[in-house]
């Protein structure tokens, strides 16, 4: 296509368009944000499939992150270890998920295992707890946090079991017209 | 054996496995999805061996089905990247994609490469289309800085900057261009001023002899003098029909047929721009349903990159959930009302829409006398001083920024007395200002026409005052032309004598006086009011002025630039946010309103009015909608029999039945629709207590066997990680401590 990048065999970047939402243009232009984060790290050639990792503190410390009270859970979510230390292919995933043109189950189910705390794949009143926590910094009282938490398994939860499901939540994103406009890094 | 122990938990809150349990569809389904730690592939293939289903994960809302069930076909294969999989497990399935397609048949192959092909230039071409999307990078930066709901108003901005250009070239295409190009194509201007009575007199108002510089300002200003006789305005398309060698253009049909295009064509984007909104707002009824949940999950705008920014977006979320709360306790509270407290509120409530209805009939009678004064002094011509001139030209203007100035305040104090829920306030009081707006309009013209069509002796000879009014409809034009000249020039002098200078007092002096005002709040109902009003104003002037669109577009481009910059120096978000979805769609509905509301006057003035005799392309009609029967009588026979069978009122009627019908139809069958949703979150709880019961029998009956037989089945212990987890309900009557038991008791069915 008349381009002379050296970064990605042709097949690497056919891979990347098919698997993420990012045209060619933006997957180079991720990896170059990528590899600002640390250059000494991150080499030019991604020919022969190297195995680089960034520790959590350099994805975390991202401007479209750094001000995001999930941008824990995020990298926690999206990282091949679970600790947050993120790939190159983590990092695509996790943009392109974010992106504007993922669909909505998809970016459901990956919000879901953002607000699952504990990893249990059921959002629990203590998992609430912690998003509202997390969304408010503490400030709401001890009570307000718990009528919250109240009010939406009471909104939420279909199945009756006192904390939603991956089911329950889908049902409530299809019906939260927000959800695709906030879920959304624009990068 | 206690019935509940199989749902005891292990130390760290998870519940621990039982096989009978891991071989359930749905937990199954939800295994395969789900993307495990440490022991991520081995796991998975080990999972993928049990369910024994290779690569067609199919992803939706489909969750109970098993992935066993689906059969694998090729063409309706989901999309890669729209499965919930880390990068690696994606391009394992392209890659067994691509082996498998190689297996196919070469008519396959090839559909599935040009499939990947145009999906390939569809994604790109709409990369490029984007890129050329107005603006980008400024809404890009406000969206950052200040989350979705202030950037809706924007790319609104843009919007309209856009309608208003495709409406000029509708109107410049259609009726300038013709006539321009008419001496160089040798076309021939036919005009006939059919009798020349006393009707077709039109005195020239060009300025004679030496012209001081303040006139031709005056002018500019206020449409008059120089700018009367230019295209600017509708006097000066004196043309019926051009002539050229090959066709004749017939100029007047295509004013009257642009006119009606061009509110067509803005009804039919408006619509298709809201259906998105609206259909959920109507469907979905979210606001009472399910507001905490969406605040909670959806409340968080992860767009915002600044820190300020998230300090605001994380105070507005407080107080949204604050006021939340708020408002259940309100409900508690006026549901506990008594009889008499009601009546009391109900006459309070009275009283107070009487006040507001006659402040409105106020404001609108000064309109009238400040319409019926303007007018006066300007027919008399006695120039007094270059100031004073302009303010009567202006009085109309003046009076109705004033009055859509104060209203506002008055209703949002009137508000608090009526003792409503806050979210109701809001609505309530928005709507008040938008009537307020847009019917002043509506009132300024309506005192216009009653000027225009009052002459001495009743009734008029020409259907219109000529004496004063010589080509009326150049005289409502140049109305409009100055109301969209003081509105930009209001919202300008507002940002720069108004917004700055308060900047500027709260971040420098520390007196009570900037304490208690505070930081300027980009208020977006307000904001959205603006320029709602001035797209009216657009879209009933254009018929009089026709390159009024073109000023708005202008307009509108520099106001984009005046927000953005007061918005970044000048403003924090309001702390009553405003939630995207809802905003967009109540964007469009006023946009909507005041579309209805600018018809209104252009249809009255098209169908009733006579139209002057001595300018524009009517002349020789006695209304403008008269052209459209003249041009019907002049096509064949068949054209005028359809066209009369579609006007005539048995196809009206049917055709108004016919809708209703369909409108009741589906109004049924939403109704009928939300029964079935409810019918089947019912019958999904039951499901979930029917389940648990099963299990537990099963697993009564499991540890009934098991306890004959002496060899107990060793149970695989998971790994730390990635504990599974079992996917059933439970009923409600079963509380927390279940889950936090932390000794498992001695049983077989778990570790």
């Amino acid at each position: 296509m008349g381009n002379k990048q050296t970064i990605f065999t042709a097949q690497q970047l056919d891979a990347y368009q098919d698997c993420t939402y990012f045209t060619r243009k933006e997957i180079l232009r991720l990896f170059y944000r990528y590899r600002d984060l640390a250059p000494q790290l991150v080499p030019l050639d991604y020919t022969n499939h190297p195995d680089v990792k960034l520790p959590y503190e350099l994805i975390g410390s991202m401007p479209e992150l750094k001000d995001n009270p999930f941008r824990q859970r995020i990298a926690e979510v999206f990282s091949e270890d679970g600790e947050g230390n993120m790939t190159l292919d983590d990092f695509l995933d996790m943009f392109s998920v974010l992106s504007e043109m993922a669909p909505r189950d998809l970016k459901a189910y990956y919000a879901f295992k953002i607000y699952d705390f504990n990893n249990d794949d059921f959002i629990c009143k203590s998992d609430l707890e912690k998003t509202l926590n997390k969304l408010t910094r503490n400030e709401l009282t001890e009570d307000e946090v718990r009528m919250v938490c109240e009010k939406v398994i009471d909104e939420a939860d279909l199945d009756n079991d006192g904390r939603l499901s991956l089911e329950d939540f889908q049902h409530m994103i299809v019906r939260a017209p927000d959800f695709l406009s906030t879920f959304h890094i624009r990068i | 054996m206690d019935n509940d122990a199989v749902f005891y938990t292990d130390r760290s809150g998870r519940i621990t496995s039982n096989p009978l349990l891991d071989q359930l569809p749905s937990y199954q389904s939800l295994l395969y999805r789900r993307k495990s730690s440490v022991s991520g592939t081995k796991r998975r293939s080990s999972s993928r061996g049990r369910t024994g289903s290779s690569s067609s994960g199919k992803w939706g809302m489909s969750s109970f089905t098993r992935p066993l069930d689906k059969p694998k076909s090729q063409i309706e294969q989901q999309d890669i990247r729209e499965l919930a999989k880390p990068m690696a497990e994606k391009r394992r399935d392209k890659t067994q994609r691509l082996e498998e397609a190689r297996e196919l048949s070469s008519w396959r192959q090839w559909r599935q490469s040009s499939h990947r092909y145009l999906k390939r230039l569809r994604d790109d071409a709409q990369e490029w289309m984007s890129s050329m999307k107005l603006w980008r990078g400024d809404i890009h930066l406000i969206e950052g800085m200040f989350g979705t709901g202030i950037l809706s108003y924007f790319s609104f901005l843009r919007f309209l900057v856009v309608l208003n250009l495709i409406i000029f070239l509708i109107k410049f295409s259609f009726v300038m261009l013709p006539i321009i190009i008419a001496p160089y194509a040798s076309g021939n201007i036919t005009y006939n001023l059919n009798d020349a009575g006393v009707c077709t007199v039109y005195p020239s108002s060009s300025r004679l002899g030496l012209v001081i510089f303040h006139e031709h300002i005056t002018d500019l200003l206020s449409g008059g003098g120089f700018l009367e006789q230019t295209y600017l305005f509708y006097g000066y398309y004196k043309a019926d029909k051009i002539h050229f060698p090959n066709i004749t253009y017939n100029l007047a049909l295509a004013y009257l047929l642009s006119t009606i295009a061009y509110l067509f064509l803005s009804l039919i984007w408006i619509v298709k721009r809201s259906a998105r909104g609206f259909k959920r707002n109507l469907v979905q009824d979210e606001d009472r349903f399910q507001s905490f949940c969406n605040k909670i999950f959806a409340g968080w705008d992860f767009c915002i990159t600044n820190v300020n920014a998230a300090r605001l977006k994380r105070s507005s979320l407080l107080y949204e959930l604050k006021t939340d709360l708020e408002e259940e306790r309100i409900k508690q509270k006026i549901a506990d009302r008594t009889r008499k407290e009601k009546c009391r509120i109900y006459f309070l409530r009275l009283i107070l829409n009487l006040f507001v209805i006659g402040v409105l009939a106020g404001c609108f009678y000064s309109i009238y006398i400040a319409t019926i004064f303007s007018q006066e002094a300007q027919m008399t011509k006695i120039k007094v001083n270059f100031i004073v001139d302009l303010i009567y030209e202006y009085l109309p203007s003046i009076v109705i920024t004033v009055a859509n100035f104060i209203t506002p305040l008055l209703f949002s104090i009137i508000i608090n007395y009526e003792d409503y829920s806050p979210a109701f306030e809001i609505r309530f009081t928005l709507m008040r200002c938008v009537f307020m707006r847009l019917t002043s309009i509506g009132v300024l013209l309506f005192s216009l026409w009653s000027q225009i069509t009052k002459c001495e002796e009743e009734p008029c000879i020409c259907g219109y005052n000529h004496v004063l009014y010589s080509c009326w409809e150049t005289r409502v034009g140049q109305e409009m032309y100055k109301l969209t000249i003081f509105d930009f020039i209001t919202i300008v002098a507002v940002t720069i004598f108004v917004e700055f200078p308060r900047k500027l007092i709260v971040k420098n002096c520390d007196c009570g006086l900037a304490k208690w005002w505070g930081q300027q709040e980009f208020a977006i109902p307000q904001n959205v009011l603006e320029i709602v009003y001035g797209q009216t104003i657009c879209w009933i002037g254009t018929f009089y002025c026709p390159m009024l669109p073109a000023i708005c577009t202008i307009k509108y481009f520099f106001i984009f630039y005046i927000k953005k910059v007061s918005l970044i120096n000048n403003c924090r978000p309001a702390t009553r946010p405003f939630r995207a979805s809802s905003s967009n769609f109540f964007f469009l509905v006023v946009l909507l309103i005041g579309l209805a509301l600018a018809c209104l006057p252009v249809t009255v003035s098209v169908a009733q009015i006579n139209c002057s005799h001595a300018c524009g392309p009517f002349v020789n009609y006695n209304t403008t909608w008269e052209v459209l029967p003249a041009t019907v009588s002049q096509l064949p026979s068949g054209a005028q029999k359809l066209l009369f069978a579609l006007s005539s009122e048995a196809f009206a009627v049917s055709f108004f039945v016919v809708t209703c019908l369909a409108m009741f139809y589906v109004i049924a069958l939403a109704g009928a629709h939300k029964r079935v949703i409810n019918q089947l979150r019912e019958q999904l709880a039951m499901e979930g207590r029917d389940k648990r019961f099963l299990i537990q029998k099963l697993c009564q009956a499991q540890s009934l066997s098991t306890s004959r037989s002496p060899v107990s089945r060793p149970q695989p212990r998971s790994g730390s990680r990635s504990s599974p987890s079992y996917h059933t309900s439970f009923s409600s009557n079963f509380n927390e401590g279940v889950f936090l038991a932390h000794s498992p008791p001695d049983s077989s069915t778990h570790v």
